[in-house]
């Protein structure tokens, strides 16, 4: 019965994305609704086939299948998220690659969401939905709720990820950072985050640990907050229902303060709570001993929340922002930079006895590097929010090499060391195929990351004193084109930066594809455990 | 009063002392008596039911890293 009615569902889609597509107002939302369509065909397909067929769930086991098609999908997306990347990095230092047959389609200022997109929401996302559906699992000591729940949170956040991709090439965004999509993916996003957290929390009502552990606490945080943050920064009127234009609800200042509302809280619980739930869980279980302290990780999680969500007016220092609410903003930054040291230091000491392991377990390395740069960006952030020193960093490529420190650095590095931890478990093989190359992979990306944040850092500096340098009568002495011919250096050292990241990234994959390929399987002491 | 002038004088006296006073608390909670046993519970969870749900799993506290 539940079979007809999901093919019923599925013809109805399809056909309703069709008589879009016919009826488009724009290239991109035809070439969105076609998508669609053929999502919809390909899904009902796959339901007519499988239709009737007798589906045994083993509550006895993990439901790690959905687990491992989000390991791939995050190393995929971080490859193109990664190359998509030193693309733009290659055109900001050589404008010529900003080829004219692609003008429109794929010049920077359309490539770069793109890159903003594929990286943290793509790589990101997958990464956090993976973990968040091993971690809660483990942790509850329960099967994952509701069924196949669990691949329509998948596949529906590659769904969203393609339509919010092809949309930007071809124009469709309503222009706000971190939030390019536009109003049909927003409620398809809105759609699938929901049914994660019911996922989420059905697992946490069903769990058999009498505790919630830590973990799923800035999980959990993560995706109540961003459900919250996604709802109230994209309210749009559609201009059409057949078109990919909206009209914001909200107007001038109002709208600047709700979107970066949203965007610091986007760091801060997508890519800051969601990423530390990853470390609450796999640093541990990496190094092999319990967290340092469970005291300070709770009061680490509570001090997050409660500061995290007034940070966001400290984007618009001296704008027609009201000054209390700037200044507001960046006393919660400097605050914040407590708990998050807190946090990095409940990190590393959890190593404490057992630091030899740095020597020999690379990817205990990666995690640990990863909780530096932790430490590293949260406290430049706190800095960078404070109105003297944004006036000279506001505008200039310093916060990009801010941002950089962190989503390479603390973001990246952790969910390789995660992929790492998880592969050779999802597929159940002895160990990684070469310890050697996941060095490698690491000293790529470390180096890297250090190319790219100082060369940012120089290149932000010297174009903030360039921008407010005066003559001795009061005049400006660089005009904009000056920064930029001044830039040139800076921004080929970061694109190498990048480009060494890149590689190791690739370096990860070949090794992780030699994992589940080459590796033996673990024997397991159970003979009739049904290969899943 | 207009709402904007209510919500601003409400958000920076009573209800940033009420989150105030609600953060102090929940951070002594957390070192309530007894709470280090609950605490290094949890803490040790992670190591139970890596291959499989707790039902399947007679004694939950074998430890397997």
């Amino acid at each position: 019965m539940w079979d007809y009615l999901k093919l019923a569902g599925l013809g109805v889609v399809a056909v309703c994305a069709a008589i879009a597509a016919n009826y488009a107002h724009d290239l991109a939302y035809m070439v969105n609704a076609i998508t669609v369509m053929l999502a919809a065909a390909i899904a009902f397909l796959w339901v007519l086939r499988t239709a009737g067929d007798v589906r045994v769930v083993n509550q006895n086991e993990y439901f790690d299948s959905v687990i491992r098609a989000g390991a791939i999908a995050t190393a995929f997306w971080g490859i193109v998220g990664f190359l998509v990347g030193v693309v733009i990095a290659s055109q900001l230092a050589f404008p010529q690659l900003n080829f004219e047959f692609l003008q429109g389609y794929g010049n920077f200022g359309r490539l770069r969401p793109l890159h903003t997109s594929a990286v943290i929401f793509a790589f990101g996302g997958n990464a956090l939905i993976m973990s968040a559906f091993y971690i809660v699992q483990r942790t509850s000591a329960a099967r994952l709720f509701g069924g196949s729940l669990g691949w329509f949170v998948f596949w529906g956040w590659q769904l969203v990820i393609v339509l919010a991709a092809s949309g930007y090439v071809l124009g469709a965004t309503q222009g706000k950072e971190y939030a390019e999509p536009v109003w049909y993916v927003d409620i398809l996003i809105t759609a699938v985050w929901v049914s994660f957290l019911v996922a989420f929390m059905g697992t946490l009502f069903k769990r058999k640990e009498p505790h919630i552990y830590v973990a799923n606490w800035f999980l959990l945080s993560m995706i109540l907050t961003v459900a919250m943050l996604h709802l109230v920064n994209n309210a749009a009127i559609p201009v059409s229902i057949f078109g990919s234009a909206q009209v914001q609800v909200y107007s001038g200042v109002q709208d600047a303060m709700v979107q970066w509302w949203y965007g610091h809280n986007a760091v801060g619980f997508f890519l800051t709570a969601g990423f530390l739930g990853m470390m609450y869980y796999f640093v541990p279980k990496q190094a092999e001993r319990p967290v340092y302290s469970y005291k300070l990780s709770i009061i680490h999680f509570w001090a997050l929340i409660f500061l995290y969500i007034w940070a966001g007016p400290h984007h618009l220092h001296y704008t027609a922002l009201p000054d209390w609410a700037s200044t507001l903003g960046m006393v919660f930054s400097v605050i914040l930079w407590m708990p998050s040291w807190g946090g990095m230091i409940n990190g590393l000491m959890t190593l404490s006895g057992a630091w030899d392991k740095l020597r020999t377990d690379p990817i205990i390395r990666m995690m640990v590097v990863s909780i530096g740069f932790y430490g590293m960006s949260t406290f430049e952030g706190p800095m960078m929010s404070i109105k003297a020193v944004n006036s000279l960093s506001h505008y200039t490529d310093w916060t990009i090499g801010h941002v950089h420190s962190g989503a390479l650095g603390w973001n990246g590095m952790i969910t390789f060391g995660v992929l790492y931890y998880l592969v050779p478990r999802l597929w159940n093989r002895e160990g990684l195929y070469s310890l050697k190359l996941v060095s490698w992979h690491f000293w790529l990306a470390t180096i890297g990351i250090v190319l790219y944040a100082s060369s940012m850092w120089v290149t932000g500096i010297m174009e903030g004193l360039m921008w407010r340098e005066v003559d001795a009568n009061g005049f400006l002495v660089n005009a904009f084109a000056d920064t930029v011919a001044a830039k040139f250096p800076m921004y080929v050292v970061r694109t190498l930066g990048g480009g060494l990241f890149l590689v190791g990234a690739v370096i990860m994959c070949w090794n992780l594809w030699m994992t589940v390929r080459a590796q033996p399987s673990k024997a397991t002491q159970h003979a009739f455990v049904p290969a899943e | 009063m207009e709402t904007y002038s209510f919500l601003r004088h409400l958000a920076d006296s009573w209800f940033l002392l009420a989150m105030t006073l609600g953060f102090l608390g929940l951070c002594l909670w957390a070192f309530r008596p007894g709470s280090r046993k609950a605490h290094e519970d949890v803490a040790n969870s992670i190591f139970r039911n890596d291959d499989r749900p707790a039902e399947a799993n007679p004694s939950p506290n074998s430890k397997e890293a």
